[in-house]
């Protein structure tokens, strides 16, 4: 039997993953209590009664800015391809699909290569504080994305502005694509932002994904991933940087139903200041036919400050014994000393050895996102939330 | 302008740690003088305060100096933070050089020189000052773009160490136990860079060792014998000579405690 468990903890311990309701109905979901495994991190109050799929009365705007040959469309919500990779699996992404009147496609045909990025840029226009805030600033979004059959490309979700946003996001990746997916939740500071990414990724197809959470002040997503045949390789990396009073929250599934697929969950977060609640939950299923699975998750946070309080769950559930590797970790520390008095031993100020330990640990996700100019955008929001770090931090 | 000369003053110097039982004291008066150009070995056994006394100048917050001075050039040392004393000219080759993941040697080395001094170098000197010096120590131009110590082997961190310093030109450089872990090939290799500095003539080189081999490569001028906490002989190279065929036994005495044998000769 090739079952690791990086915790060291015996499989049978590591628990079988939890099988949520999934339905497109909101009402065969239960409203969240809180006592649910799926929602025992998430402080309930601060969802704005999202679970119980309020009208919406704010705007969340799109705008697609894509490359020739690329098709962007609005949708029908009764359209076929709107819930083709997506059923819900909670009540606010059920009323999310429910209620999105504005469905925006992206596909990107067969075959095609891209060489610039497509840009979903979704701003929330309904702030709760300050000039032109009005009600609870409720939007409900939903955008799906399709690459066909070995085309390559990247699409990059960008999240900005501020609206109590229940947004749900279909991928559909080709049989033998190359996508790249990047979104960033750049939120300003009284955002709220739910939001189910389902992907489904084809035979011999290849999904990177890259979850930038810097804003908001309540952010949480899960992401799913699904194989429809065998060679099929998903990356999820993530980024997040959890600041004072900010709750984040990620829970990835990853399901390994076709044979010979490899998955690989990267999730790096640093927090910082008081209330400052990070969440990583990465659950990995490999079923009875999965044979020769390769799949290893991650998760490593970084604690900057007193204050902060990150939770991190891996689960693990193997139903065949015949797979190359199936492992994960997760660590949470505090600074390193000795790597901070080893830069400092260089002459490089304790400030600036902070900012060069933070750098390092994050570059190892955001070096790989091959978007130049969004690369350095996030490199410097990270750099100006560190510029701001106590001294004796 | 030019400084005549650099000088590191220890003088009764009495380092503790915090341990479970309370402070334990592992420096218990050292007195140690180090000019430019000038190098000095200190030997001793295992537990004897070697790493102590090098981490100590160089200023980890570990060690907690209960007692007596470092001055260097008269300037009070034991006042200023770890990078500030690195700022004024004491660098510190580690014996366990750590891991700083995705840092990549280029940056860190930049950011390091442009601290210690006080600029950014031109790019265009900088690239060609780091080449040389890589190639001097035999390491691969790919060096550069790996993490800082990332997977480094015993060999690639210790002349990551010496690269350092040959850029960084230090006034006063401690080589703490820097030919440990190191094959034949390698201890040439680091000697040969420790050598070059030594050969410019403006650096007081510290070097701790526990055994002679490196000595082979590096000769010292002053050889200082440390044991229970104290420099308990001094000499000239011939001192190391003598400890390649003794040993250390005749300066530790059951509890550990520190018997000076012999003054082999007076050190200024």
């Amino acid at each position: 039997m090739a079952v690791i468990d990086a915790t060291g903890r015996p499989p049978a311990a590591s628990g079988a993953v939890p099988r949520p309701v999934r339905s497109r109905s909101p009402l065969d979901h239960l409203v969240p209590t809180g006592r649910e495994e799926a929602w025992r991190f998430t402080p309930l109050r601060r969802l704005r009664g999202l679970p119980s799929g309020p009208d919406a009365d704010g705007t969340v705007s799109v705008s697609v800015q894509a490359p020739t040959g690329v098709a962007v469309e609005q949708l029908d919500p009764a359209d076929p391809r709107v819930g083709r990779v997506l059923t819900p699996a909670d009540r606010v992404a059920a009323f999310a699909l429910a209620r999105a009147t504005d469905v925006t496609a992206v596909t990107i045909p067969a075959e095609a290569a891209l060489t610039e990025p497509v840009v979903i840029r979704l701003h929330g226009e309904s702030p709760r504080t300050g000039a032109g805030a009005a009600g609870s600033g409720v939007a409900y979004g939903h955008v799906i994305v399709e690459i066909g059959p070995f085309a390559s490309g990247t699409v990059v979700l960008d999240h900005t502005g501020s609206a109590t946003y229940a947004g749900n996001v279909e991928v559909y990746v080709g049989h033998g694509a190359s996508l790249t997916v990047v979104s960033v939740q750049d939120w300003d500071a009284d955002a709220v932002h739910l939001g189910a990414h389902a992907y489904s990724v084809g035979r011999d197809a290849k999904l990177r994904s890259f979850t930038v959470t810097l804003g908001g002040e309540l952010v949480r997503l899960n992401p799913t991933v699904e194989y429809r045949g065998p060679g099929g390789d998903a990356e999820l990396n993530g980024v997040f940087f959890t600041d004072a009073g900010q709750h984040q929250e990620h829970r990835l599934l990853v399901t390994h139903e076709a044979r010979s697929c490899r998955s690989r969950v990267t999730y790096k977060g640093a927090l910082r200041g008081e209330s400052a609640h990070a969440v990583w939950i990465g659950d990995v299923v490999i079923g009875a036919d999965a044979v020769d699975t390769d799949t290893y998750e991650l998760n490593r946070n970084l604690v900057l400050t007193d204050g902060a309080r990150a939770d991190s769950v891996p689960n693990l559930e193997i139903l065949t014994g015949e797979v190359v590797g199936a492992g994960h970790a997760s660590a949470t520390g505090r600074f390193d000393d000795e790597a901070l008095f080893y830069l400092q031993s260089r002459g490089i100020p304790p400030a600036e050895a902070r900012r060069l330990v933070v750098h390092g640990f994050f570059a190892e996700v955001i070096d790989r996102i091959e978007v130049p100019d969004l690369r350095e955008r996030i490199m410097t929001a990270v750099s100006a939330r560190l510029g701001e770090l106590p001294a004796d931090a | 302008m030019t400084t005549a000369v650099s000088t590191l003053e220890i003088r009764n110097l009495h380092v503790s740690v915090d341990t479970e039982e309370g402070p334990r004291e592992i420096l218990r008066g050292v007195d140690l003088t180090v000019r430019k150009g000038e190098t000095h070995a200190i030997m001793g056994p295992n537990g004897s305060g070697k790493s102590t006394l090098s981490y100590s100048i160089a200023g980890h917050p570990k060690y907690n100096v209960t007692d007596g001075s470092i001055t260097l050039d008269g300037e009070d040392v034991l006042a200023m933070g770890v990078d500030t004393r690195a700022r004024a000219g004491i660098f510190l080759a580690m014996q366990y050089p750590v891991e700083i993941p995705g840092v990549s040697v280029s940056n860190f080395l930049r950011s390091s020189a442009t601290a210690v001094r006080g600029e950014a170098p031109k790019l265009r000197t900088w690239v060609k000052e780091v080449k040389a010096a890589m190639t001097a120590l035999e390491m691969d131009p790919a060096f550069a773009e790996r993490g800082v110590n990332e997977g480094f082997s015993g060999g690639e961190k210790k002349r990551h160490e010496i690269l350092q310093m040959a850029l960084l030109k230090p006034k006063i450089a401690v080589l703490d136990e820097t030919d440990s872990g190191l094959d034949v090939d390698a201890l040439r290799i680091v000697s040969g860079g420790v050598e070059a500095v030594r050969a410019q003539g403006e650096t007081g080189i510290l070097l701790i060792t526990h055994y002679t081999r490196i000595l082979r490569y590096i000769k010292p001028e002053f050889v200082h014998v440390m044991a229970g906490g104290r420099i308990v002989d001094e000499g000239g190279p011939e001192l190391a000579a003598v400890l390649e065929d003794s040993g250390y036994d005749r300066y530790v005495k059951g509890d550990g405690a520190a018997v000076p044998v012999a003054k082999a000769g007076a050190v200024s």
